[in-house]
């Protein structure tokens, strides 16, 4: 039985987020098993090029909404115009990515067509001619399979680096149509905007390196004289630390995170928070410094490939998921093992 | 016999453990290191109404039971010791004695600011050379005009640099038929010119908190800031012990669960002989028994509570009860280091800081040789308790907490 | 002004939980308000702490769910209302976002309502957006800080790939995240209240819901992570030069980097 799918392609500052191709790797996936179409949704205002990436990346069919009106990102009336082209195409899946825009208006769209929406998801498999999607609870220590049996269309939004990104092939075809809808006026306007300067963003990341509340015990490290306060003192320990731990992640092109005690401590922003209460992320790689390895922080990266766990103590829970272990000091060891790694990487 | 705990009591037992979890644990390690409080604890506590927990709303205080005061104190020694003795000294022995002893007015000057946490209260009972023998104090008090005149020394006192206000005790009388009967009580506020205090280090346990020695020299103080009678402070400080060994066995009660959390999580985490060790029944063993104390501990410190709350007479049994949870508590820090092996005797883990952190207990507020003692006495009908000019008034919710 | 905060009760983060007759369980860890609605709640005390007006905590939950409330009322809020009913046992999240959308309603004259950024146990982080589309006012998610002028807000927004900062009219609802404030612990005199207050239940008709709700999502089935059976390969050597070594040739060599 022949399905249509449509993908929904979130970008941001004129690009496309790369989950977006994820999302279109997965709709290749599942069309394997019922030769149906794939279309591309594309909303904003002048962003043809990303219509064409889609067509690149695997959409048989994009659907361009190009208006003035629909320049920033708004929740309301993206969502008007999306559920609007559901309702019209009559899709039967409704695929996206699981950024923080799209799972928003996957939400109400859920919400103007009275259907059921699975954030989040995984793994997504056909059972008896119905999609089912497979999505972690409790922060990943539970698995649940959903189901909307009876949804039209089913909707799933899609964790980042769980599906396979489709490559693009510059020679793909397929047609963009421009689709006229209606929308209301926006309720909310952007009037400000400042990039973090974080660098390699955390979901994204392919390999993270991350430092606990361990990062400020460097006993060889004495404070500068003019620090007086033991707070300060403290944070400005383990900010020599991260320090160590930035060098690594420069040399792997990896994000940086951190454990909730360092966060909590006021080593480093909330933003890299990994865990239960942070973000939860799945690299390739996911090397701990100094992170003991709390259930909490746990779940927000034990889904990671490979995880190596630097710690001092041979009894942390980390090393029970870890592939690889070093009992050790980790200001020893960080500074080899960046040195190390820049000579046998080249960089 | 209804054993729950109100609502009430578990919000704030909630609260109290949170902000121990929050605000303490994370930098006890470094902090009982250095051998100092950490300084934002104090305000902390009297911001967030701990202090004067017990304390009738009219007084400053938050109007809660003397069962709250023991919750609070086993949620407090939990994290650390040093947060319970805070309870104890400021809140048992100093602002309840102040309100079972006081008269009006001093209730309004003096425990007001000590229940809403704007001031600070320590005990002064302990000398250089008198502990267990109390009877034979030699701080003095003499009489001149409408003032005394103190001067002595009291160490191993907690809070000696920190607090406002002192429960002093001197001798008013050499010439006293019995020893105990020349004693007397007096509220003295550490500002006054002639006293001077200091800390004291090295200590092998609590050293997260802070205690210290506190002197007088020439010390003037009106008649008006007497607590009691002259004659009277033996009694009075008696009666303060019995509020302060309560929160004592409270808080050991805090450190025995402590005990046994660590050790469960450990010996469940740990391997040896290729199995977790929790499943060798001599590691089982000492789990078992850190449990069974735990809770006879609980509810002895809970009858005691409870009887506070009635207003009934609770020397024996809050003598049995910080007699047993302290010996509990010093006995299960050590068996949860023998848990955690080589580990438990390193600083990596909380639990060689716990047994330092209970040793002190089974020497203050009555060594464990004293309540033997005590208990010998009641058993043997050797002792029997006085009734005193004014009892701890029984908790009476309406009057706890009427605004006035 | 009339605000609202939906919170939830859920298992302590701290929680092992484990599947038993296909539900999750976490034995006897505590039901604690859900970590993320903390914020929420504080965010709604500092509003009213500026404009004066009124709180309302609103959970849909079973009646054990009344703790939380509870907690949200010591924290400071001024009123609770539990919304449980039979038929809301099974229910997912447009049938919830429709259940506080006619409770926010049936409240009414509200201007603002705040939601954590998901609930830590099924963590989906829609119904903040959801309920905003139910009552039609504009959703703003992910929000860092607030400050209002005149019947508008302005909000930071944390979004993936910074912050944004967003003006809206009112009523609107706003989805927090942990950088907004630090929550308070409750008070003394909010734990008295607590303890005394009533919390009234609603009933799926007493807001206008009846009929049978059929779940447009369901969850047949549950299961645990399977255990990485890979045992840790512990790198030592003599010095943290050759431990380095070491690391990085067997990252290499399993192709990792």
């Amino acid at each position: 039985m022949a399905k249509s799918i449509l993908v929904y392609v979130d970008h941001f500052d004129g690009k496309a987020l790369p989950a977006s191709w994820e999302a279109l790797g997965a709709a290749q996936q599942l069309n394997q098993k019922f030769a149906g179409e794939i279309t591309a949704v594309v909303v904003g205002h002048q962003k043809r090029e990303i219509a064409e990436q889609a067509i690149a990346h695997g959409a048989q069919r994009v659907f361009l909404v190009d208006k003035e009106g629909l320049n920033h990102f708004r929740p309301e009336p993206y969502a008007s115009v999306l559920s609007q082209i559901l309702r019209d195409s009559e899709a039967d899946i409704f695929l996206s990515p699981n950024t923080g825009r799209a799972r928003e208006l996957a939400a109400m769209v859920a919400v103007d067509l009275e259907t059921g929406l699975s954030p989040d998801v995984i793994q997504l498999v056909l059972e008896d001619g119905v999609v089912s999607a497979t999505r972690p609870i409790y922060a990943g220590k539970l698995f649940v399979k959903v189901r909307c049996a009876d949804c039209t269309p089913q909707m799933f939004t899609l964790r980042g680096r769980a599906f396979p990104k489709q490559e693009p092939a510059p020679d793909a075809e397929g047609k963009i149509e421009l689709v006229e809808v209606a929308f209301p006026e926006p309720v909310t306007h952007v009037i400000g905007y400042k990039e973090s300067e974080s660098g390699v963003s955390l979901s994204d990341a392919a390999v993270v390196v991350s430092g606990g509340r361990g990062v400020s015990n460097n006993p060889k490290l004495i404070a500068p004289q003019d620090i007086t306060d033991e707070k300060e003192k403290e944070i400005w320990r383990a900010q020599q630390g991260f320090k160590l731990i930035q060098d690594l992640a420069r040399v792997l092109d990896a994000a940086v995170g951190a454990s909730r005690a360092a966060v909590d401590a006021g080593y480093v922003p909330y933003a890299h928070q990994v865990g239960q209460t942070g973000k939860v992320v799945s690299p390739d790689l996911y090397i701990a410094c100094g992170i003991s390895g709390a259930i909490q922080h746990l779940a927000g990266m034990r889904t990671a490939k490979t995880i190596v766990a630097i710690n001092k103590d041979v009894n942390a829970p980390i090393f029970k998921l870890a592939r690889f272990g070093v009992v050790g000091d980790l200001f020893e060891i960080l500074p080899e093992l960046t040195e190390v790694l820049r000579s046998k990487l080249g960089k | 016999m209804d054993f729950r705990i109100s609502a009430e009591q578990e919000l704030v037992q909630k609260m109290v453990k949170d902000f121990a979890q929050r605000e303490v644990a994370p930098t006890i390690k470094e902090w009982d290191r250095k051998q100092e409080m950490k300084p934002e604890i104090l305000p902390r506590m009297a911001e967030l109404g701990i202090l004067g927990v017990c304390i009738p709303v009219r007084y400053g205080g938050q109007g809660m039971d003397y069962l709250t005061l023991g919750l609070v104190c086993e949620e407090l020694e939990a994290v650390d010791t040093t947060l319970r003795v805070i309870m104890s000294v400021h809140t048992g022995l100093c602002s309840l004695g102040i309100f079972q002893w006081g008269s009006e007015d001093q209730k309004q000057n003096f425990l007001t600011p000590l229940a809403s946490g704007a001031k600070y209260g320590a005990f002064g009972l302990t000398e250089p050379g008198v502990g267990s023998d109390v009877a034979n104090l030699t701080a003095s008090a003499k009489l001149d005009g409408d003032e005394y005149i103190l001067n002595g020394e009291k160490t191993w006192i907690s809070l000696a640099t920190k607090a406002h206000t002192v429960l002093w005790f001197a001798r008013t009388s050499e010439s006293a038929k019995h020893p105990h009967a020349g004693i007397c009580a007096f509220i003295l506020d550490i500002d006054r010119d002639g006293v001077t205090t200091g800390d004291l280090h090295g200590k092998l346990g609590v050293r997260a908190g802070s205690t210290g020695w506190i002197n007088c020299q020439d010390v003037r103080i009106p008649v008006g800031n007497r607590l009691g009678e002259e004659g009277e402070g033996f009694k009075i400080a008696m009666s303060c012990l019995d509020n302060g060994r309560y929160t004592v066995a409270s808080g050991a009660t805090g450190l025995i669960r402590a005990c046994l959390d660590a050790s469960v999580a450990y010996a469940k985490e740990r391997q040896a002989f290729g199995k977790a060790i929790a499943s060798f029944q001599l590691v089982q063993q000492k789990i078992a028994r850190m449990a069974k104390d735990y809770e006879a501990s609980r509810l002895l410190y809970m009858q005691s509570g409870w009887l506070k709350n009635q207003g009934i007479r609770n020397t024996r049994e809050t003598s049995i009860a910080k007699w047993f949870a302290t010996d509990a508590s010093f006995e299960h820090a050590s068996e949860a280091i023998q848990v955690h092996g080589a580990y438990g005797f390193s600083d990596e883990y909380d639990v060689e800081r716990y047994m330092r952190n209970a040793r002190g207990a089974m020497i203050y507020e009555g060594s464990s040789e004293i309540q033997t003692l005590i208990q010998a006495g009641y058993a043997l009908g050797l002792r029997e308790d006085a009734s005193l000019r004014r009892e701890l008034p029984a908790y009476d919710a309406e009057y706890w907490l009427a605004e006035k | 002004m009339n605000i609202v905060v939906c919170v939830k009760q859920t298992p302590d983060t701290a929680a092992t939980i484990s599947i038993e007759e296909g539900k999750a369980t976490w034995g006897d860890a505590p039901l604690v308000l859900n970590p993320w609605d903390e914020y929420a709640v504080e965010q709604a005390i500092l509003t009213r702490e500026e404009l004066g007006g009124k709180v309302t905590a609103l959970s849909l939950g079973p009646e054990e769910a009344r703790e939380a409330l509870k907690l949200a009322l010591a924290m400071g809020c001024d009123e609770a209302i539990l919304i449980n009913d039979p038929l809301f046992e099974s229910a997912d999240t447009l049938i919830v976002s429709r259940a506080l959308a006619a409770g926010i309603m049936k409240l009414g004259e509200v201007e603002l309502v705040f939601f954590g950024r998901a609930s830590v146990d099924s963590d989906s982080g829609v119904l903040g957006s959801q309920t905003a589309r139910r009552l039609g006012w504009p959703s703003i998610s992910w929000a860092a800080a607030i400050s209002h002028h005149e019947g508008a807000i302005e909000v930071e927004r944390m979004i993936d790939e910074g912050r944004q900062v967003v003006r809206s009219s009112l009523p609107a609802v706003i989805s927090v995240v942990k950088e907004i404030n630090e929550p308070r612990y409750p008070s003394f005199m909010g734990i008295r209240k607590a303890s005394k207050a009533e919390i009234p239940t609603w009933s799926a008709e007493s807001i206008g819901i009846d009929g049978s709700l059929s779940p447009a999502v369901t969850w047949p089935e549950m299961f645990a992570p399977q255990v990485k059976s890979a045992e840790c390969e512990f790198i030592a050597g003599q010095s943290a030069q050759e431990i380095a070594e070491g690391l990085a040739d067997r990252l290499i060599a399993e192709k990792v980097i």
